[in-house]
């Protein structure tokens, strides 16, 4: 028996799961195969609104292979609603939502019909054959027409396209004083309107499922990020038993929120596999992920602050209108909800109100993306200060400086009301100023605009917080989400010493396999190769509530904690048995009990034999060293950091060129930091992304214009620059190992660091905003634009 | 998606290709590199009956010189065009274009004469080919003919070779010790040109003898900017002379308006491109 002594928390480890997903030698959903699996395709509305007046599907009935053309009439009495368990205010406005559209279309892209066929081959050859006669009806695109009187209206039985409206007022929450009066005295008042553009999550994997109806239950393997919650959902909205239901989250291939979704393709096909009685499987195609699977962000934001002359924030009111698409998805209401604590930032800001307007429009359903309603926040506030600090003449760090919440102030309670346990802004600023030379590249970006230079330099900051590690229960019902927020694991100690561990978290690409290996081999004292994790099926992970909003380490994790400890409590009771002593009389260290002042020991994985042999085991203990544990946290996890960025742009052709990027997170203890530096790579080019590069674009008659990867710009390697990425530490108080989330962190800090370094390299050119993206020719405009 | 289905058939010969082309009809297409037709298929933009694989023509792949010309392959890879010696040492533009085209995976797949023939002019290659007056080579039932690339790009997507014909090969004239560059302008690294310019000058002391640039995308066919070639010849190969000389770029130009760029501002991009492109020409 070996017991490890260099702890695993803390740890580079090459990821365990890595060989498998880079090679593909896995169980993605879309390489399952079963006996006499069926394929699924899916017809599509190639308009945004219109009444189907007639579908014919006579002749793809006929066609080679075909055994079943299903529309949403066949579906009518079975389908039901899509879920929304996120209904925000009392009165809040939510459609019928059904998986196939029964009488009208809503949407370019949402699903009209489907055929079942032996080889996908043959059921897209019988998809051109389906007849589908569309009557028109009004297209509802803009959000501010769309609530307008007199708006046609994406769903006439509702009345209106507005769904709710949800307040918090600081005044009316005791939090703080009254916003009008705090801007009516401001001695500055700056207002300003950004638009978070439309995003499509595009993760690497498409959306696949699989469903088997036969056997006494029915199992759906789906690329989801929610394998509990569907189960749930699935049965909840079918009406199906839940014990004869089984959702499996294979290996699944990313999700940035984008497979956080109860999806009409999924209800389409096990209701389909149901009726047909034989398996069947659907993968989408990247221009159908594109167009159909829920789309991020889309939101207008009207912000104004106002400050004292020194640069003392007083109030802020922040007004925003929030794309719905045309349904409400799982938790579509409640994403642009998520920002409304956000706004405050690390700022003590004494008076807010945060009001948003949740609008229908004749476009796909929105929904979380990844930071889900924080990046926007975040975004809003940091170009905010920057705007702010201009007015006033002060530079934009100091004016953050001033406002921010000092090292010794935590815990503090904010005027939005969260409490933030714990932060250290000082130092990760001070940090993030030495790596990017900051001073230097202030005097460099004053002799460029003192000489003219066409390459001008700016300098963007971006000093961010995050609410995430989703989340206590309690504060969820307060925001009447239709869930709670705990996690659930098991740990289990096999005969010979090797350990089981189930956690209700769902990993799609974030490496859990590897980090609670770390963190359980720590624990229990047995080696990193001795740990297996499993998750993702509800057979065998029974109770979860799976993986979004950064949570899985500071809820996940916490419940694997728990599970863990309960098999050392457990163990010693055996342990003191074997060696005739108290189990007070026993130190637990390095997977050993020790008698204490002895050097008379038993290792952890020797009792695991003996307890299974039962052969003498104390009176009254079961021979298990089996054990589950539910973590609901009583806090959120609150990362931040310091992120600096120096964006060249070429005035001649508005081209951005990013020179430099730091970035300095604080997300408190790390379990492994090449898992942390993985995280922060990909949450900064998404984040730059969103700065630089992507954008759902919608023409007049509500197609999208960039439904393939040639016009949605994701990015590549190839077009951002090298980052240097650093951290300082500052341990969460809410939970056990001092962690918080870092899924996130990346994305919410880094748009507004690019936009703002590109506003600041050509303010002093008349431009102080340049809607995102921030393509060259926007940036040209913006520079030229009075000249032109 | 996938592809509707379709017959193949992988000739080995040029001559057989052809046959095999006249015997499959009209609604045949020719498979080159697939960079650009197999996601027209996939997506079912396109449903030809059959495809005409010329990946097996050994014949239709490398450079060579004849006398004072060089002749690349319609099937030579880009990623073989990039680091041929001798495109580098008479034809460096088109190798500084290819250089631009896509991503590494595309280039190795995708092929000379597959991005010619296909004639979009937001492609790379195009706008290089008429710079240098190279010619096309294309086999038909009748035999084979030479058409000028002047006379070759007819439209978007539009080539002057009847559907019957097979683009076999490029006749390109040697331009040994010409200096060459290609000025790429777009938002991400494998993507098509938004504006691009290529050009090629002949430096005699330190004047511009010749000059030969092309534009990529500023009209549904590349464009010869013929007032820049004719304000430079003569002048000295200096920054003023040619960014007054660059001024003309946008002259006879007709480029489409899209989300990345207006009209006015694609002619903005070509005078500054081409200004850039020939001081990064005459200084390498």
């Amino acid at each position: 028996m070996t017991s490890t002594v260099e702890p695993e928390v803390g740890r580079a480890r090459l990821r365990k799961e890595d060989a498998r997903l880079i090679t593909g030698r896995t169980r993605w959903t879309d390489n399952i195969t079963l006996p006499g699996l069926l394929h699924m395709a899916i017809l599509r509305s190639p308009v945004a609104h219109a009444r189907i007046t007639n579908i014919d599907t006579s002749e793809a009935r006929e066609s080679s292979g075909v055994l079943a053309v299903v529309t949403g009439a066949d579906l009518a009495d079975e389908q039901g609603s899509l879920p929304c368990a996120w209904p925000i205010t009392e009165d809040m406005k939510a459609p019928d939502a059904p998986s196939l559209a029964v009488d009208t279309v809503n949407f370019a892209g949402e699903a009209v019909a489907v055929v079942v066929a032996r080889s996908s081959y043959e059921a897209h050859d019988a998809l051109d054959a389906i007849d589908v006669d569309y009557e028109d009806l009004p297209v509802v695109l803009d959000m501010q027409e769309a609530i307008a009187d007199g708006a046609d209206l994406v769903h006439p039985g509702l009345g209106t396209n507005s769904s709710a409206t949800w307040i918090f007022d600081s005044g009316e929450a005791g939090s703080g004083g009254n916003v009008d009066e705090a801007l009516g005295q401001g001695e500055v008042v700056v207002e300003r309107t950004f638009r978070q553009q439309r995003l499509i999550p595009a993760f690497m994997e498409p959306r696949s499922v699989v469903v088997d109806p036969t056997g006494e239950q029915i199992t759906m393997w789906s690329a989801t990020q929610i394998p509990h919650i569907l189960r749930l959902m699935l049965a909840m909205t079918l009406g199906l038993p839940e014990h004869k239901v089984r959702v499996i989250a294979p290996d699944v291939g990313g999700g940035f929120g984008g497979k956080l979704q109860v999806t009409p393709e999924e209800v389409i096909s096990l209701l389909v596999a149901r009726k047909l009685g034989r398996p069947v499987k659907y993968t989408e195609s990247r221009s159908e992920s594109l167009q159909s699977a829920h789309h991020g962000r889309d939101q207008i934001q009207k912000l104004t602050m106002s400050a004292r002359r020194d640069g003392t924030i007083t109030g802020l009111k922040v007004d925003l209108l929030a794309d719905m698409g045309a349904y409400l998805r799982l938790v579509t209401p409640g994403v642009p909800i998520l920002g409304a604590f956000m706004f405050n930032a690390i700022y003590k800001i004494p008076a807010y109100r945060f009001t948003c307007t949740n609008v229908f429009t004749n476009k796909t359903p929105t929904d979380a993306y990844r930071g889900a309603g924080r990046p926007e926040a975040t975004f809003a506030i940091e170009r905010m200060m920057d705007e702010v600090a201009v007015e006033l003449g002060m530079e934009p760090l100091e004016l953050r400086e001033k406002n921010w919440i000092k090292h010794e102030e935590f815990p503090f309670t904010t005027v939005s009301t969260l409490t933030y346990d714990s932060g250290n802004y000082e130092a990760a600023t001070e940090k993030a100023k030495e790596l990017f030379g900051y001073d230097a590249l202030r005097a460099e970006q004053a002799e460029r605009r003192a000489q003219g230079d066409p390459v001008q330099l700016g300098i963007g900051i971006s000093t961010f917080t995050e609410m995430c590690g989703l989340a206590p229960s309690r504060v969820l019902g307060s925001l009447s989400y239709g869930a709670g927020g705990w996690e659930h694991a098991a740990v289990r100690m096999l005969p010979t010493g090797k350990v089981e561990v189930v956690t209700g978290s769902s990993p799609h690409g974030q490496g859990h396999e590897t980090a609670w290996s770390q963190i359980v081999a720590d624990q229990l004292g047995v080696p990193f190769d001795d740990v297996e994790v499993l998750h993702g099926d509800t057979q065998s992970s029974h109770k979860g509530l799976d993986t979004y909003g950064s949570r899985s380490l500071t809820v996940g994790a916490m419940a694997v904690l728990k599970a863990g400890a309960k098999v050392i409590e457990k163990a010693r009771t055996v342990a003191a048995h074997m060696m005739e002593c108290s189990p007070d009389d026993l130190e637990f260290a390095h997977g050993k009990f020790t008698v204490k002042g002895t050097d008379s020991s038993t290792g952890i994985q020797d009792v695991a034999l003996a307890v299974f042999a039962a052969h003498d085991l104390p009176d009254g203990v079961e021979p298990s060293l089996d054990s589950e544990a539910t973590f609901d946290p009583e806090n959120f996890s609150f990362p931040h950091g310091t992120h600096l960025c120096a964006a060249e742009v070429d005035t001649e052709t508005g081209a951005v060129r990013l020179r430099s990027y730091v970035s300095v997170d604080d997300v408190g203890a790390v379990v492994n930091p090449l898992i942390v530096e993985g995280q922060v790579h990909g949450g900064l080019a998404q984040g730059i992304a969103q700065a630089l590069f992507e954008e759902a674009v919608h023409d007049e008659s509500g197609t999208l214009t960039t439904g393939t990867l040639v016009d949605y710009l994701v990015p590549s390697a190839a077009d951002l620059p090298s980052f240097t990425t650093d951290r300082t530490e500052t341990r969460s108080t809410t939970n056990e190992l001092g962690v918080k989330g870092v899924g996130e962190a990346g994305t919410i800090a880094s748009t507004p660091a690019v936009v703002n370094a590109i506003v600041d390299a050509v303010r002093h050119l008349g431009v102080n905003d340049i809607e995102m993206p921030c393509t060259p020719m926007r940036v040209w405009q913006a520079i030229h634009g009075g000249a032109r | 998606m996938i592809p509707a289905s379709f017959e193949y058939t992988a000739p080995s010969t040029v001559d057989e290709a052809v046959r095999a082309l006249a015997d499959a009809g009209e609604d045949a297409k020719v498979l080159g590199g697939g960079q650009s037709l197999l996601p027209v298929l996939r997506m079912r933009l396109a449903a030809p009956t059959a495809l005409i694989d010329l990946g097996k023509i050994d014949e239709m792949r490398g450079v060579r010189e004849d006398g004072d010309s060089l002749v690349i392959g319609a099937m030579t890879t880009h990623y073989d065009v990039q680091r041929d010696s001798l495109v580098a040492e008479h034809a460096a533009l088109l190798a500084r274009a290819t250089d631009t085209v896509a991503d590494p995976q595309v280039r190795h797949r995708g092929t000379f004469g597959g991005s010619i023939a296909h004639a979009d002019s937001a492609g790379d290659l195009l706008a290089p080919v008429l710079a240098l007056d190279a010619e096309m080579v294309v086999a038909g039932a009748n035999g084979r003919r030479t058409v000028p690339a002047s006379e070759f790009f007819v439209d978007y997507f539009t080539t002057a070779m009847d559907p019957s014909e097979i683009l076999v090969e490029v006749r390109v004239p040697k331009h040994s010790g010409w200096h060459a560059h290609y000025e790429k302008f777009n938002r991400v690294a494998q993507a098509w040109s938004i504006v691009a310019v290529g050009a090629a000058v002949r430096v005699e002391n330190t004047s511009i003898a010749e000059a030969k640039v092309g534009l990529t995308n500023m009209a549904a066919t590349p464009v010869r900017a013929r007032a820049v070639e004719e304000a430079l010849v003569g002048q000295p190969a200096t920054p003023d002379s040619i960014r007054a000389a660059a001024a003309h770029a946008a002259e006879g130009t007709s480029p489409t308006s899209d989300g990345n760029a207006d009209v006015e501002y694609r002619q903005h991009l070509a005078r500054t491109l081409t200004g850039r492109a020939i001081n990064t020409a005459v200084s390498a």
